[in-house]
């Protein structure tokens, strides 16, 4: 037992685990801040293949990796502002919509790519770019802790310096204020002149762009080729993860890392000749589990609030 | 038929007509035949008897994952569960199919038990998980699907896998607990005859009985359904128990039925399409075979056009979600309801 654990915790499992975190992390962050403007942003997942197919599209034609995230992520941004479209002003149910552009991605994705280079569902045909790996200097010589935080994607730095990012604009800036109002007490921030819509159509939006960034790493960095279906659940994992850590930015973090630990250990065990099929259960199963116990402390607070107004009365 | 209901088919059909116009577009700018490539969608699915077979056999899983879907809309409970729900009911009648050794009389019943059974279970985790601690059931029922995918697979892969195929695929279940196909050039089974049977106590279920109506209270206004003294935990996981049951029993049939064996490796996506086809048929049972038909129609039309031109078959999910985006829009032509609706009142008052 002891000989397998490790064998788990070497410095490149840890490595590993920034590595699968990323998508995950986020998309929880795309989650988070439609979530905080009180929209449930469902697309995520398909927003993903999205941007997935487009950045290795575009990377292929310009042959530069940077302009294909780019492209990417502003495809990402403006279906998810088609669904702001389709929830603020047609007034479609923001969890079918989602469902529909999720559909709509899943087989729109294989759809274009058929008819742009005539495969049915991998890119393999196409020359597609993967965004740079980077080192960073100093941390990289430490021994293990160099070998655990340096080497990675680029955008595994970008999304986890993302989470102050986030953090700051939500409980520094006034615009992350007005955001939390609307997701507080639509009525009241409409009372103080807060427009409303034109917010959340901005969340929606920034949702886009976070999804986007997940997206084409899936397709330009994890691995370096679009597949078909590839989010493979990280969307909704993100979605999980925000839920979690109750929209605040570093817990959501932690959340997403706790999916990413699941993950990498998934593909650890694999290799002991435990049955596939239960390695790939553990992170989903995680997922409800810690749903549950989130729930049950929540559950039990709001109880005691109940409890405690009730006596005040 | 009142004039609202009226407004209501018209709105789906103008809904299906823009999808239908935007796929036509896409097929006219993909397309070197984009003419022929359309009337192949269209007609199709009508140019043999095997392919209007095909039609029937699509269309009765459907009907299950559909009926699936609205019960639990109608508790006003997002169960997108049915997936996995199909898919581990589908498993189970498969792993009783092929470890029983009985006469068709009892092996049948078993083998579909085993689908209501299994579908009904992974259906009361996500109610149960919501009645009681209030978890999110979106999230919840959406991890079932990937766990109960992994779990079934584990099931056929490493205990009932045929080690004579190439492919990844169960041994054949007996021959006594296969659903008979009754007309020949085709593969429709007496399954449909059980789709019709759900139909009916589903619609029997949720109009004329006293838990259908709590079922129906709870999803249009949970706290009114509160106050008067419906308990709503309870509604909440029979919904789901019901849903889950439905969703299972296709997926039993669909093995029984069609293909004899388990071979699916992922999720075959018929709890979405339970989604598409709820939505189109507003929840009520008894549109649930046509708006079935319908998907089966168009997803079959698609396939001919991708066998048989140069439109790959996936132009279908676009137009699907099209279909959803334009239904259940409540502001599209909301003016024009506002109108009839202000007509009918003033013209009865």
């Amino acid at each position: 037992m002891v000989k397998v654990l490790q064998g788990i915790f070497t410095a490149s499992f840890f490595h590993a685990i920034f590595r699968v975190t990323t998508p995950i992390l986020f998309a929880s962050l795309a989650a988070l801040i439609s979530d905080v403007c009180g929209i449930v942003n469902v697309g995520i997942e398909g927003l993903m293949l999205i941007s997935a197919l487009t950045g290795v599209v575009i990377s292929a034609l310009t042959q530069s990796a940077w302009s294909g995230m780019i492209v990417g992520v502003i495809v990402s941004a403006l279906f998810s502002l088609l669904l702001a479209y389709f929830h603020l002003k047609l007034k479609t149910n923001i969890i079918l919509a989602g469902i529909a552009l999720n559909l709509m991605a899943s087989g729109g994705t294989v759809f274009v790519l058929a008819v742009l280079t005539g495969q049915k569902g991998v890119s393999t045909a196409l020359n597609s770019r993967v965004l740079p790996d980077i080192r960073i200097p100093f941390i990289d010589k430490i021994p293990i802790l160099g070998e655990i935080l340096s080497n990675h994607n680029v955008l595994t730095y970008i999304a986890f310096i993302s989470v102050p990012l986030v953090w700051y604009f939500m409980y520094r800036m006034p615009l992350g204020l007005r955001f939390r109002t609307i997701g507080e007490n639509p009525e009241a921030a409409r009372s103080v002149g807060i427009h409303v819509h034109r917010l959340q159509y901005l969340a929606l939006v920034l949702s886009g762009l976070f999804a986007g960034l997940a997206g084409v790493y899936m397709s330009m960095g994890y691995v370096s080729w679009f597949v078909r279906d590839m989010a493979a659940g990280r969307g909704f994992m993100g979605l999980a993860a925000a839920a979690m850590g109750g929209n605040k930015p570093f817990l959501v973090m932690l959340a997403a890392l706790l999916f990413g630990i699941a993950d990498a250990l998934s593909n650890y065990l694999q290799s002991l000749r435990i049955p596939s099929e239960i390695v790939h259960m553990i992170p989903y199963l995680i997922t409800v589990v810690f749903l549950t116990i989130y729930a049950i402390f929540s559950h039990h607070k709001k109880m005691k609030k109940i409890t405690f107004s009730a006596d005040d009365a | 038929m009142k004039k609202i209901q009226v407004f209501d088919i018209l709105r789906i059909l103008i809904a299906l007509l823009i999808a239908f116009f935007i796929g036509f577009i896409i097929i006219l700018l993909v397309s070197e035949e984009p003419l022929y490539a359309f009337k192949l969608f269209l007609v199709g699915p009508f140019s043999s008897l095997r392919r209007i077979g095909n039609l029937v056999e699509m269309t009765i899983p459907l009907i299950f994952t559909g009926l699936a879907v609205a019960v639990a809309f109608e508790a006003g409970q997002f169960n997108i569960g049915a997936e996995g729900q199909f898919f581990f009911g589908a498993a189970l009648a498969t792993i009783l199919g092929i470890i029983f050794k009985i006469p068709a009389i009892l092996h049948v019943p078993l083998a579909l038990l085993g689908g209501i059974v299994g579908g009904g279970l992974v259906g009361a985790i996500p109610g149960l998980l919501k009645a009681k601690w209030q978890v999110n059931e979106l999230v919840s029922s959406l991890m079932l699907n990937f766990i109960f995918l992994h779990f079934s697979l584990y099931l056929v892969n490493n205990h009932f896998r045929d080690v004579h195929t190439g492919i990844m695929a169960s041994w054949k279940i007996e021959e006594t607990a296969w659903l008979k196909q009754f007309i020949p050039g085709t593969r429709i089974h007496v399954g449909v005859f059980i789709s019709i049977i759900m139909v009916i106590f589903t619609y029997y279920f949720l109009y004329r009985t006293k838990w259908g109506y709590a079922l129906r209270m709870t999803g249009i206004n949970k706290d009114f359904a509160i106050y008067s003294g419906i308990n709503v935990a309870s509604v909440i996981i029979y919904s789901q128990v019901i849903s889950g049951a439905l969703a299972g029993l296709g997926g039993a049939i669909e093995i029984l039925g069609i293909h004899h064996r388990f071979q699916w490796q992922a999720l075959p996506g018929y709890g979405f399409d339970g989604m598409i086809i709820a939505i189109m048929a507003k929840n009520n049972p008894a549109f649930i075979p046509i708006a079935s038909l319908f998907l089966a129609y168009i997803r079959k039309g698609a396939e001919v056009m991708n066998m048989m031109s140069d439109v790959p078959a996936e132009v279908v999910n676009i137009i699907q979600a099209i279909i959803i985006f334009f239904v259940t829009a409540e502001a599209f032509l909301s003016k024009y309801q506002h109108k009839l609706v202000v007509k009918e009142v003033t013209t009865n008052g």
